[in-house]
Parts: C-alpha cells; sequence; structure tokens
C-alpha cells in the first residue's frame, strides 16, 4: 500500500420499495376531521374537491388523497396538530379517502402559491402518485408550460362552491402524476 | 434408459386461467425488470389494470412547498398508541412481538419526530375492516392500528402481535403473506412512502403479485424484516428489526433540522 485510500463517501443506501395501501386502511390512516384543515363554514374557507376515477372512468370507491399545501400568505406551516385538530391552528395538511362515488373534499383556506400538493393512494395502485392542483388563475410555470394540452389536468375550476379537480388515474385526460426525483441531488437521488 | 424412442416433446402446459399457475408464470415473465419501486403496470396484480397510469411519471424539480413536509408532535399521537397490545380488556390471541427500525431518509440522515403509521390484520389473517369478509376470528383485544413518533435518532417501535396470512381474490386460492401496512412521512413532501413490511422465509412472496411488483429480488428484499434475539425479551415478545429508507431528501438541511424538538421550535415559523 503506497498512499492511504481516500475516505469513501457513505454508500446511499437504497430507498424501501413502495406498496399498496390495500383496501383494509380505513380503521387507520382516516381520523376525526382529517379533512377539515379550517371548520366548515368559518371566514375564509373554501372547499377543494374532486373524484379518482380510473381507466373506464368509473370512481374509485376506496382510495385516498392527502392534501399538502402553503398557509393564505404564502408560507410553508410547520405546525403540528393535524391528527388532534383544535379547531385554530391551520397546520396545511390534510387526508380524505374517497367515498363510494370516488368523492373527496377538503376545507381549506386558499392557499398562497400557485398549487397545493396531493398524494394519491388506492387499492389497485401499487406506489403512491403525487401530482400539483393549479389555483384556476395561476401563471402558467415551467412545469404546466411544459406540459401543453395536459397541463389541464392539473389545473382546478372553481364551479362557484369551490375549487374542483378530478384525479383519473388513467385513460383520456390522465392526470399528470409527477417524478420528483429524476434531477435530484447526486448522491441522494431516489428514484420515486 | 428403459426405451430408446425420442419421446414427442410434451407440449407447454397452458395454465388453467384464474389459477396460481397462471398468475405465477406472469410473475416469472416480469421478474427482473428494472425500476427500484413496483411496477404501477403490473398485470399479475388484477386490479391494477385499470388504476394504474399509462403516461410517465412526468420529471419536475421539487420545489418551494413540496421541499417540506407535514409536521406532526406529541399533541398528535399519545405514545399508548404504538402498543397495539393493549387496546382491549385483555390479551390479544397471538404471537406479541416487537417492531422497531429507524427511518432514514437517502443520504443516512435520521427523519426525526415524525408521523409512522401501520395497520395489519390479527393472527388470524382477519381485518377488523367491514370489507374484510374472510371467515377467521376477529379478536376483541386486537384493532390492529398503531401509530407513533420516531425519536431523535429516526426510530420507531411498536408492539404488536404477528399478523396471520389471508386470502384475497386476486386469482383462485390467492393468499398474502403475512405483512404490516406502515405509512411514513419525510423530511420532504416528496418523500411521502406508503408500504408493507413481511416476515423472513414466508413461502407465499413467491406467489403473492403485491410483493413480486417489486421485481428487482434485492429492492424486493428490503421489505423484509430481520428477526433479532437482542430485540426478543424474555418470557414477553420476539422481536424483529425493520429499518426504512426514504428517497433522497432534496431540501439542505437545516439548522433546526437536528434540533430533537423541531416541530416545537419552528411553531413561530407558521402563518
Ligand atoms: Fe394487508
Amino acid at each position: 500500500m503506497s498512499t492511504p485510500a481516500a475516505p469513501k463517501p457513505a454508500p446511499t443506501p437504497a430507498p424501501t420499495p413502495g406498496q399498496t395501501v390495500g383496501p383494509f386502511f380505513h380503521d387507520a390512516l382516516p381520523f376525526p376531521r382529517d379533512r377539515e384543515l379550517v371548520p366548515p363554514g368559518s371566514p375564509g374557507s373554501v372547499v377543494l374537491r374532486g373524484r379518482v376515477l380510473d381507466g373506464a372512468g368509473e370512481p374509485v370507491p376506496d382510495a385516498l388523497v392527502e392534501l399538502w399545501q402553503t398557509a393564505p400568505d404564502g408560507t410553508v406551516v410547520q405546525q403540528p396538530g393535524s391528527l388532534r385538530r383544535d379547531g385554530v391552528t391551520f397546520t396545511g395538511w390534510g387526508r380524505c379517502a374517497t367515498d363510494g362515488e370516488g368523492r373527496w373534499s377538503f376545507v381549506t383556506l386558499r392557499p398562497g402559491t400557485p398549487y397545493v400538493a396531493l398524494t394519491l393512494l388506492a387499492r389497485g395502485l401499487l406506489d403512491r402518485l403525487q401530482t400539483r392542483a393549479y389555483l384556476p388563475d395561476a401563471p402558467d410555470d415551467d412545469l404546466l408550460a411544459a406540459l401543453g394540452p395536459r397541463a389541464a389536468t392539473l389545473r382546478c375550476t372553481d364551479d362557484g362552491d369551490g375549487l374542483l379537480i378530478d384525479l383519473r388515474l388513467q385513460g383520456e385526460h390522465e392526470t399528470v402524476f409527477l417524478d420528483h426525483s429524476a434531477r435530484a441531488a447526486p448522491g441522494v437521488g431516489g428514484t420515486h | 434408459m428403459s426405451t430408446p424412442i425420442t419421446p414427442e416433446p410434451a407440449p407447454e402446459p397452458v395454465p388453467e386461467p384464474g389459477s396460481q399457475a397462471e398468475v405465477s408464470a406472469e410473475i416469472a415473465a416480469l421478474d427482473g425488470t428494472p425500476g427500484r419501486q413496483p411496477r404501477l403496470d403490473y398485470p399479475p396484480y388484477r386490479s391494477s389494470a385499470l388504476r394504474h397510469p399509462t403516461q410517465a411519471l412526468h420529471p419536475v424539480d421539487p420545489e418551494g412547498l413540496e421541499l417540506w413536509a407535514p409536521v406532526f408532535g406529541r399533541r398528535d399521537v399519545d405514545p399508548l398508541e404504538a402498543d397495539l397490545t393493549i387496546g382491549g380488556r385483555g390479551e390479544p390471541i397471538g404471537e406479541r412481538m416487537i417492531v422497531t427500525g429507524r427511518v432514514v431518509d437517502g443520504a443516512g440522515r435520521p427523519v426525526r419526530h415524525q408521523l409512522v403509521e401501520v395497520w395489519q390484520a390479527n393472527a388470524g389473517g382477519r381485518y377488523v375492516h367491514q370489507r374484510d369478509q374472510h371467515p377467521a376470528p376477529l379478536d376483541p383485544h386486537f384493532t390492529g392500528v398503531g401509530r407513533c413518533l420516531t425519536d431523535a435518532e429516526g426510530t420507531y417501535r411498536f408492539t404488536t402481535i404477528k399478523p396471520g396470512p389471508y386470502p384475497w381474490r386476486n386469482h383462485r386460492n390467492a393468499w398474502r403473506p403475512a405483512h404490516i401496512h406502515f405509512s411514513l412521512f419525510g423530511t420532504d413532501f416528496t418523500q411521502r412512502l406508503v408500504t408493507q413490511m413481511y416476515f423472513p422465509g414466508d413461502p407465499l412472496f413467491a406467489l403473492d403479485p403485491i410483493y413480486q411488483a417489486v421485481t428487482d429480488p434485492a429492492d424486493r428484499a428490503r421489505l423484509v424484516a430481520t428477526y433479532d434475539h437482542d430485540l426478543t425479551q424474555p418470557e414477553w415478545a420476539t422481536g424483529y428489526r425493520w429499518d426504512i429508507v426514504l428517497t433522497g431528501s432534496h431540501r439542505t438541511p437545516r439548522e433546526d433540522d437536528v434540533e430533537p424538538d423541531h416541530a416545537e421550535h419552528r411553531a413561530g415559523d407558521a402563518r
């Protein structure tokens, strides 16, 4: 041995793969007021809702949608309390299992940034999917511009009762789902 | 050799539709195909047919909101929720066990004070869930649902009962290997992981289209816990260890990420 070897960087551990949420999550993941980031009807509250649909256009009644969003002033909220809502603290996060017609809905505040982030889980879906739901009046950003006509799948409409966006797993108007790992910093890349 | 006559080659047996043999042949045909995560388009798992995107996931750099995860704290989770064996008035039936491990990000950093949720069948392979019609006994002392927060080293720990395998209707005589469902958050929104933990040496692994949807053998092996006799407690419970690695964190770690109680310290950041 002539020269001491340079210290090797710690090997990057391989990620644990995902698996489907399956059909039996309803006793575990939902919790009281999970979808009420603010109390229904409270000042400034807005309903964000939609359906989860499969490749035949049929509703997915055993899906779960999670919402993550900024506060109205655009800050990222880092407050505990989502699982035991006190009716005052805005945590920016909520969860909603779909009903028998594939519908989900959140009562929330309008975010201060152009989109909210969504995670989608379902029986039959082998890994979680993530996407964005842009506000109806959000200007096109790099992502929307790159998507062309498919960008419409990421934009909420306002139907007077609130913000509306359907999540289509497959088929015509299939929602654009995102891969955040492709350009991750070297050494910390994932494969999601 | 008793006969010199070369027999006609036997025709390839055609697996019976809806049989395990048919599903196993489909599993074999896709085994080893690249990708660390499960294939979303995986025909052996029948209900994935209409529930997988046909378009490739669109690459995007996470930004702003996506570089942060929701925060959970002591307000959210009672420490007793980590013990799935104490919910009833008596002891649940089955093998009591401790399941523990560390949650780390793709750079090996611990994911501290973050929420871990679990759910599972009872020792007989039955969920409390009303959709579970498997005619195995329900256990009045076991709901099969738990939660905890990781500690400052990223360690989670549950006390529970070893779940049984259970039948499902993917195909005729389909059985799931015993597993515990896990739901995890990281420090970034993009690290969200929902998965299943399995037990070493399960004879159902090769037959299961959910486990096998992770087509790289080394990657699906990461879903299997190891028995750890040092965790086993005398006269009480066996011990299993399962470490979980989330995808890489894109956010440069902030100083307060290493604070043991960052959730509380950051309270003033909000709004
Ligand atoms: Fe299960």
